[in-house]
């Protein structure tokens, strides 16, 4: 059938199983959007006011279904603004698809109106980008680019196409299938290799598991589960593998690394043996990495080769989809008494708590404030967060049930995801409670998208943990800039009247007792809802390994903290 | 490029590309991002079309197999393999253009027949030498000829190929036999 390259494209979305674009138009892709009628409502677009929200959006829709999440910019400034949305992608390995218009082929390389290199900007942000110059490449083009983003390391592809080729016509043809010769993700693990990581674990006295954004990709919720349950082995999730295993299994240990739990750390350290799947040893997560799991042989579950060895050296190394790796490797493991491991592990959560803070009801603590949310949903809902010091409570509090229901921005810590993430996901789960954990300043990095928000309908609720300030840079001018406050003061506006200036429901805590009645009163609200949690300005985000050092150098909580904690037995413990 | 006697160990790395827009961008740049210093970078056609042929070095310093296992995940990359330690082909060639008068032609004119290297332009007052071989052969002509007043010079980076029948990389087939189909998640 004969169609113009934007039908094409479409129609490619469409075979694709896309159902949902965030975008916004422009000169470049406007015979794109012009067709857009025609697909739907087999495709709904949702207009963005900005594209970073776009692709930031795409992103958090494709963390939630497993889907490509898609959005389109026009050139230039569209498309630039949507390369911190395609680098969040990046680092978190999410399969996106970003869809740019470009200039005429007759413009390109002659600085025509509007043109941006995005090909050349986004090639170390993508797994592989286009620019497609001839319209009969469309169909092939899209179908590889799918392939790409959604298998193996997934990850976004950018398709740049100039503005005649959307409008020229040509014969559709459909490619049964695209995949470029030269990429060939593995799949399966070596058996020799499943093995040797079989006996490894026999052999370990003390062994963890590390599980990563790998388990959630892979959707190997339950096969992690069976490896812990089977094996007796404890499980620590990194920042991105949270939700990845039920917060309230014994087995369950938390976050490790920089806010992780101060158990964890000092665990880490006695190891000997990490079981790692589907994570890359961030910097985040191994502190100084020369005194990285000193005691411990590494077992590292990973799709992607070049991940292996590029921080830790494994020992073994079983190379595929964390699925079936770890399904091959439950196939081989036996259960094993540890009971002195897990007194060990008991005794150390007893010395070094990580999860108490006062409790006064003058104050609004934050944490306090997420964890009342927990409490108050069941932890029956999706939880997006922002980046800074409310992203690591949350992510140190979190005691959401469902699987993958923790989306935050890790690898890239973009500021400003709050929103467009819980955009995305409320988009993907319509009947799905969504709360926003945002931060004062990282809401303000996008708050324009309200609109997107009011505009839709998306019933989401917004928890601001407004402290003033840029809370985690002035944790870290506080603590290692000798308290040289500059420019993490934030002078706010009013969030309830500017949530009702776009036709949101606006509310307000500042007393302890608030809290619990404006949490009820946003779920009882079928729309929008943003509340503006005032909380103490100048609360610490603890435990915290600084800057440069190593988990065994993690600060605990305060003193004061510290002896809240429910002390039961009295356990002798050395570091 | 080093000079001096000390030559550092260096990693010699070989692959096979699709001959398309922005695969020699994309290289270049996953290695700068990296932090692979390049040494030498040739690119060139191979005897397939379509396919192009890469050897690039690096220092010895840099994990090799970082190298392979970065480079290798871009989707221009057929194929990719470090030959260090193989029993590889190395040459390199060099454009030396060299001060030439009556007194010294005949020394220089010796020295290129002992490297078995050649003249391949001459003017009045220079010569210019053409000399193909490992790194260390034109490393050693290039000081020779110094002493006699080198005025520029042009070297194309290392060059690597297997000895022996089998070729450096395996044939297409081969790899679409190789292909592992990913299981892509399902939505949910
Ligand atoms: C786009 C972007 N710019 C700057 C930073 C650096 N940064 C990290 S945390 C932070 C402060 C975040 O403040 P806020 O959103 O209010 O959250 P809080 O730490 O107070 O909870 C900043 C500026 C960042 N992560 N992202």
């Amino acid at each position: 059938m004969q169609m113009t390259g934007a039908e094409m494209i479409l129609e490619c979305l469409i075979r694709e199983g896309v159902e949902v674009v965030f975008g916004l138009p422009g000169g470049a892709n406007l015979p794109l959007y012009d067709a857009l009628p025609r697909y739907f409502p087999r495709i709904r677009h949702y207009l963005v006011r900005h594209e970073q929200a776009a692709a930031l959006a795409a992103d958090a829709y494709a963390r939630v279904t497993g889907r490509v999440g898609v959005c389109f910019a026009t050139s230039g400034p569209g498309a630039t603004n949507l390369v911190t949305g395609i680098a969040n992608a990046w680092m978190d390995s999410v399969p996106v698809v970003a869809i740019t218009g470009s200039v005429v082929r007759g413009l390109i390389g002659r600085d025509g109106f509007q043109e941006a290199d995005i090909t050349g900007i986004t090639i170390p942000i993508t797994k592989h980008n286009y620019l497609v110059r001839d319209v009969r490449a469309i169909p092939r083009v899209l179908r590889e680019a799918f392939y790409i983003a959604r298998s193996g390391r997934p990850g976004p592809v950018l398709v740049d196409i100039p503005r005649d080729v959307q409008q020229e016509r040509a014969e559709f043809e459909w490619p049964e299938e695209a995949r470029p010769r030269g990429y060939r993700p593995p799949v399966e693990p070596d058996p020799r290799a499943v093995e040797q990581a079989a006996r490894l674990i026999a052999e370990s006295d003390r062994p963890l598991i590390l599980a990563g954004h790998g388990v959630i990709i892979a959707q190997a919720y339950d096969e992690l589960r069976e490896l812990a349950e089977r094996a007796n082995v404890p499980v620590i999730t990194t920042l991105l593998g949270i939700s990845g295993f039920p917060p309230d299994h014994p087995l369950y240990l938390g976050m490790p690394g920089m806010h992780g739990m101060h158990w964890n750390n000092l665990a880490i350290s006695e190891a000997d043996l990490l079981i790692a799947v589907g994570m890359r040893f961030d910097d985040r997560v191994t502190g100084r990495l020369k005194d990285f799991a000193p005691r411990a042989r590494v077992i590292h579950i990973e799709v992607d080769p070049a991940e292996v060895g590029k921080n830790v050296r494994p020992t073994v190394t079983l190379l595929g989809d964390a699925r079936v790796c770890l399904r091959r490797l439950n196939g081989e493991v036996r259960y094993k008494e540890r009971s002195e491991w897990f007194a060990r592990l008991e005794a150390l959560k007893q010395a070094y708590p990580s999860l108490v803070y006062p409790d006064d009801p003058e104050e609004v603590r934050p944490q306090y404030v997420i964890q009342k949310i927990y409490e108050m949903t069941d932890g029956d809902a999706y939880f997006v967060t922002g980046v800074g010091q409310h992203q690591m409570w949350a992510a140190q509090f979190f005691r959401g049930r469902r699987p993958n229901s923790f989306i935050t921005s890790g690898g890239l810590g973009t500021m400003g995801y709050e929103i467009p993430g819980a955009i995305g996901v409320q988009v993907a789960r319509p009947g799905d409670l969504v709360w926003a954990i945002c931060g004062d300043g990282g809401f303000q990095m996008t708050c324009q998208e309200l609109a997107t928000v009011a505009e839709n309908g998306l019933p989401i609720k917004f928890a601001i943990i407004d402290n003033g300030h840029h809370g985690m840079v002035r944790q870290w001018q506080q603590l290692f800039y000798r308290g040289n406050l500059v420019a993490s003061r934030l002078r706010n506006p009013d969030f309830v009247r500017l949530a009702e200036a776009y036709g949101i429901l606006g509310l307000r805590a500042v007393r302890r007792e608030d809290v619990p009645a404006v949490i009820d009163r946003a779920l009882r609200h079928p729309g929008p809802v943003l509340i503006d949690f005032r909380v103490k300005q100048d609360e610490n985000c603890y435990p915290m390994v600084p800057p440069g050092a190593s988990l065994q150098e993690t600060i605990g909580l305060p003193e004061e903290y510290r002896a809240l904690a429910p002390k039961p037995s009295a356990v002798e413990v050395e570091s | 490029m080093r000079d001096g006697n000390i030559r550092r160990r260096r990693h010699t790395v070989i692959a096979q590309l699709e001959d398309r827009p922005g695969a020699l961008n994309r290289i270049v740049s996953r290695c700068r991002q990296r932090g692979f210093d390049i040494e030498s970078l040739v690119v060139g056609r191979s005897e397939t079309p379509g396919l192009l042929r890469m050897t690039l070095v690096v220092d010895g310093g840099i994990d090799a197999e970082q190298v392979v296992r970065q480079l290798g995940k871009l989707v221009d990359v057929l194929d990719i393999r470090d030959v260090s330690d193989e029993d590889t082909l190395v040459r390199e060639m060099a454009l030396i253009k060299v001060r030439w008068d009556a007194d010294r032609r005949t020394h220089i004119t010796e020295v290129v027949r002992a490297f078995r290297a050649r003249i391949v332009d001459v003017s009045p007052a220079s010569v210019i030498v053409e000399v193909t071989g490992d790194e260390g052969k034109v490393d050693a002509l290039v000081r020779l000829l110094q002493d006699y007043g080198v005025i520029e010079m042009v070297r194309t980076g290392r060059l690597a190929m297997l000895r022996g029948p089998a070729p450096s990389h395996p044939p297409l087939e081969q790899l679409e036999e190789a292909y592992e189909y990913c299981p892509v998640p399902q939505p949910r």
